[in-house]
């Protein structure tokens, strides 16, 4: 198996965009991840899109090669992955393993996603088609209420409060605010974040990520070959990806994402590295519940101690393991076909040490979580420095 | 359709942001209710409100969704 590296990131701005439509978003992306690496249109060998639900936002399918062929790319595998929110950490993975296995050289993964040209109670029925519909959907779950389940057990198994829950909405806005690309690049106060608009209870406005609209790209190379794009090179040092049930009823312990589990047990072996090894994290903070489920998932604390360790302030930008140094979903947001590649961007960034008044100090390895649904798809990425 | 029985509520919450379909019913009381023989569904409960471990009880069965009501 061959090393992989990430020789080009490229972002748009995520926000609500009334006057860009989804293929403009993607192909911004794409053309600044190809310039970052010096490559041109012609030299991409495959073409991996996340999209989770373009067909119902803005009702264009076929969406690959519409986007490629707008790069000038033709003649080469163009192909869109659906895996609800982690539906571009699924075409980043599948990307890798093609570098991975010999098969292609320089391959192209973008994600993208265009959701605020619908109503809020709209956006919330398409992304609830992430869920079961022949079951919870149709009892009247959306992903809000399906976390704010998630979070009623957390809370009643391990004593998780509102101010834990709280704390990681405003860590997340703090880190937010001073990202430059950040959808919403305010702070929120404790007092606000614990008084918010009620959502699903115990879950207010505060504790939900965004309606964006967005996309990011990252071109990857065979390691042997990077010096030829770039002087910064990222390896690309462990990536999985598993599966779960889609139903939350269906899952033995609500309280643990088994996919997060497992995809990240089997990331840490691809890497040969611990979990206390990981310096720094952009993890799936869809709901703040989620973020400290995924701290606990991921190993870095112990499952029941998420909610303590985040309020204490040991996640935060100059604590001991900076998490969601972006803003996270919650204040970067979260246009979700674009999630998992942007995450893979902002831990890019930190590596490279472009992160600006955001940069950690311990910067050499960090990982990226991306979660489809209610822990159905998983996809961890372990990077590493040069 | 069947009857479902009795259960144990094994978690739950109140809606206040729908989908487009329910727009009408909000607030609503949306729980995972543990039936006899440990299997779980995800129903809506009708009447007072239930906590986690509270027993509720199956009512009807409406569009093919399962009620609960608080056991008394």
């Amino acid at each position: 198996m061959r090393q992989v590296a990430i020789v080009g990131i490229g972002k748009t701005a995520f926000g609500a965009f009334a006057d860009r439509d989804l293929r403009s978003l993607a192909v911004e992306a794409g053309q600044k991840a190809l310039e970052d690496a010096h490559a041109k249109p012609s030299q991409v060998e495959v073409f991996n899109l996340g999209n989770f639900a373009g067909p119902s936002f803005v009702g264009q399918n076929h969406l690959a090669p519409y986007v490629a062929a707008e790069m000038g790319i033709t003649g080469i595998p163009a192909t869109r992955f659906e895996a609800a929110c982690a539906s571009s950490g699924a075409a980043f993975f599948h990307g890798v393993s093609a570098v991975a296995a010999g098969l292609y050289d320089v391959v192209l993964v973008t994600g993208v996603e265009k959701m605020t040209s619908q109503t809020t109670p709209r956006v919330t029925e398409i992304l609830a088609g992430a869920g079961d519909l022949c079951g919870e959907v149709r009892a009247g779950a959306t992903f809000p209420a399906l976390f704010a389940m998630i979070a009623r057990r957390h809370m009643y198994q391990y004593g998780t409060t509102r101010e834990q829950l709280a704390s990681v909405a405003v860590k997340n806005h703090q880190n937010g605010a001073k990202n430059p690309l950040a959808h919403m690049r305010k702070v929120i106060t404790m007092e606000q974040a614990l008084n918010g608009k009620p959502i699903a209870e115990p879950l207010t406005v505060y504790d939900c990520s965004l309606i964006s609209d967005g996309a990011a790209a990252v071109l990857l190379v065979p390691f042997e070959r990077a010096a030829e794009f770039t002087d910064k090179p990222v390896r690309v040092l462990g990536t999985a990806q598993t599966s779960d049930y889609v139903a939350l009823d269906e899952k033995e312990d609500i309280t643990t994402l088994q996919a997060v589990k497992t995809s990240a047990q089997k990331a840490y072996q691809m890497a040969g590295v611990k979990p206390a090894d990981i310096q720094f994290a952009e993890v799936h903070d869809c709901f703040t519940i989620a973020e400290i489920i995924a701290i606990e998932d991921l190993g870095f604390v112990k499952k029941g101690e998420g909610g303590p360790y985040s309020l204490a302030g040991r996640t935060c930008l100059n604590g001991e393991l900076p998490v969601n140094t972006s803003g996270g979903l919650k204040s970067k947001g979260h246009p979700v076909g674009a999630t998992g590649v942007g995450q893979i961007c902002d831990v890019a960034q930190q590596i490279r040490g472009e992160a600006g008044e955001r940069q950690v100090r311990r910067n050499s390895l960090g990982l990226a979580q991306n979660l489809g649904g209610s822990g159905a798809t998983s996809v961890v990425t372990i990077l590493g420095a040069a | 359709m069947t009857n479902l029985g009795s259960g144990t509520v094994y978690t739950e919450t109140v809606v206040w942001s729908p989908p487009e379909a329910y727009v009408n019913d909000v607030p609503y009381q949306l729980a995972i209710i543990e039936l006899e023989g440990g299997r779980r569904i995800t129903g809506r409960i009708e009447g007072d409100r239930v906590q986690i471990g509270e027993r509720v009880s199956f009512t009807e069965f409406r569009n093919n969704v399962p009620f609960f009501r608080k056991s008394s």
